[in-house]
């Protein structure tokens, strides 16, 4: 009469509202209700619903809270969180968003999703004191070119065809402000001090930033920029370096710089 | 050594980022703050800037939502050094989990799910509050769960089994009045009989929060324990009933979602405070407030 109750069989019913109750579930009627185990279901569902609308709010606003549930319900049924630490749940969103046959009227969704994932990782980083300008301007140019940079722990860069940026920028308002232009953008996340920031890298940096952020050297990063002849190594690095994207700075061996 | 958890028995609030700078700007004067120590457990930024000032104006209650000590597997190590160091680095007057659990073949459920009662799970859980004791160097709360379903292989009731888990671990426990009213309506207990069979010396803090209202497929009532309303007055009399026998213990408002704004708070913590002081003069049994 007493069925035994597993964790597991209870687990796997939690996630797909189609299973049957798991065995040894009962109530003070002596029988099973479907009702009382949906609780559960719906709460594990919900909280993590909530979750995601937590760390994904512009792109909850781009395509609208009913949308956005399903999304979310979607990829909760597929990825269950591996930790307790809730606010790293959701890192997959963005690839789940980019494979929807539903999103293909809005292209940079997994975009803004991933501009959101770093925003959230920076605001949870380690905190550190960025270098100062003036270490730039007192270091020996030829050391300068042979070394490339140790991000801060906070800072992150996201290569977009589209411009989410500018989205994102555009949905901190109320109302949502228009964005004037639909065409690639470089974004650096990063939290210099208090609190996380979203700059837009001006377009003939983009490939300084990118290169130095793959860890190779500043005159690595200077050769794969400069087909633009808008770009000036001097103000590309003052600018990620005031920005505080820079922990320090290090010795590349001519090996990693091919 | 232990240390024992020593909170004021005062009314305390739940600390939401929406009210860090409120808080630090206007020190408001509140018994306690609790925090779920998962929400701290990233390297650095605001979170762990704002709690560091905080906590040098309040006492800190440091509440775990994701140890899973009722797991049927072994405890995860990781979590258990990620609450140590947020111990070591600030000193929370109390340390509490949950008699549920969270997560079962490594995947994490972010709810508090139910186990039977027997022996089996009695005697694992023993060995988990063991664990969690030894390694944080602290002792430890356990809280009563808020349950929708019952187990048939159960045959420990459930204050039984909170006191042996106790009695052989020397654990405090959490009394969430909230959760003892949730499931007293979902099993059709006397929730006051409950809590007076309730091991309250043991009690080293109170939760109280508002429940939702349902029913089940059988048109019975089923509360469920929502975090997201004012604490409901019959609650709040068989908290009344619950400081008769304990005299004055901490509390904690829990008001997790739809949070309000911080004055709505602060107005339940002084609900439960005016509570309090109509128990002020009765002898204080708990060993642990």
């Amino acid at each position: 009469m007493s069925a035994a109750s597993s964790q597991s069989e209870f687990a796997a019913a939690l996630l797909d509202p189609a299973a049957t109750l798991p065995a040894g579930v009962t109530t003070m009627r002596g029988s099973a209700d479907a009702a009382r185990f949906d609780v559960y279901r719906n709460n594990v569902m919900v909280s993590l619903i909530t979750a995601l609308e937590q760390k994904f709010p512009v792109s909850r606003k781009l395509v609208g809270d009913a949308f956005f549930k399903q999304m979310a319900r979607g990829f909760i049924r597929q990825e269950r969180p591996r930790s307790p630490l809730i606010f790293q749940y959701g890192d997959g969103f963005p690839e789940f968003i980019d494979d929807l046959e539903t999103t293909r009227g809005v292209p940079y969704l997994g975009d803004v999703a991933r501009l959101e994932v770093l925003w959230m990782r920076a605001y949870h980083a380690a905190d550190a004191t960025p270098l100062d300008i003036a270490a730039i301007a007192g270091t020996d140019p030829e050391i300068l070119v042979g070394s490339g940079i140790v991000p801060m722990p906070s800072a992150s860069l996201l290569r977009s065809d589209w411009p989410v940026g500018s989205i994102w920028a555009a949905h901190q308002q109320d109302p949502v402000a228009s964005v004037a232009h639909s065409g690639p953008e470089t974004i650096l996340v990063l939290r210099p001090q208090a609190d996380v920031r979203v700059h837009i890298v001006p377009p003939q940096d983009g490939n300084f930033a990118a290169t130095l952020f793959a860890g190779k050297s500043l005159g690595g990063a200077a050769q794969a920029a400069s087909h633009d002849a808008s770009f000036d190594f001097g103000s590309a690095l003052v600018g990620l370096v005031s920005l505080g994207t820079v922990l320090r700075l290090q010795p590349i061996s001519e090996g990693d710089n091919s | 050594m232990l240390r024992p958890s020593a909170l004021p028995p005062r009314a305390g609030l739940g600390l939401k980022p929406a009210h860090y700078a409120d808080i630090i700007e206007s020190k408001p004067d509140v018994g306690f703050f609790e925090v779920h120590a998962e929400n701290y457990m990233g390297d650095g930024g605001p979170p762990h800037r704002y709690l560091e000032a905080i906590s040098e104006h309040y006492p800190i209650s440091l509440h775990g939502v994701g140890l899973s000590i009722g797991a049927e597997g072994p405890l995860d190590k990781a979590h258990l050094a990620r609450l140590k160091s947020l111990i070591d680095r600030y000193r929370p007057a109390s340390f509490s989990e949950h008699l549920a659990w969270s997560t079962h073949d490594s995947a994490f459920f972010n709810d508090l799910l139910p186990l039977p009662y027997t022996p089996q799970t009695r005697d694992r859980v023993v060995s988990h509050v063991d664990e969690v004791q030894q390694f944080l160097g602290q002792r430890m709360l356990l809280e009563n769960p808020s349950t929708y379903v019952l187990f048939e292989e159960s045959t420990i009731d459930e204050i039984d089994f909170l006191a042996d888990v106790c009695e052989r671990t020397g654990c405090g426990l959490l009394l969430d009045v909230n959760n003892v009213m949730v499931s007293s309506v979902n099993h059709r207990l006397d929730p006051v009989a409950y809590i007076d069979r309730f091991p309250v010396e043991r009690v080293g803090e109170i939760h109280l929060a508002g429940y939702d209202e349902a029913v089940d497929g059988a048109g019975d009532r089923l509360l469920i324990d929502a975090h997201a309303s004012p604490v409901l007055d019959d609650v709040f009399s068989l908290y009344d009933h619950t400081l008769s026998r304990c005299g004055p213990v901490a509390t904690l408002i829990e008001w997790d979602n739809n949070v309000p704004d911080f004055e709505t708070l602060f107005a339940e913590a002084r609900r439960a405070e005016a509570v309090m002081e109509g128990h002020q003069s009765g002898k204080t049994l708990s060993k642990f407030a």
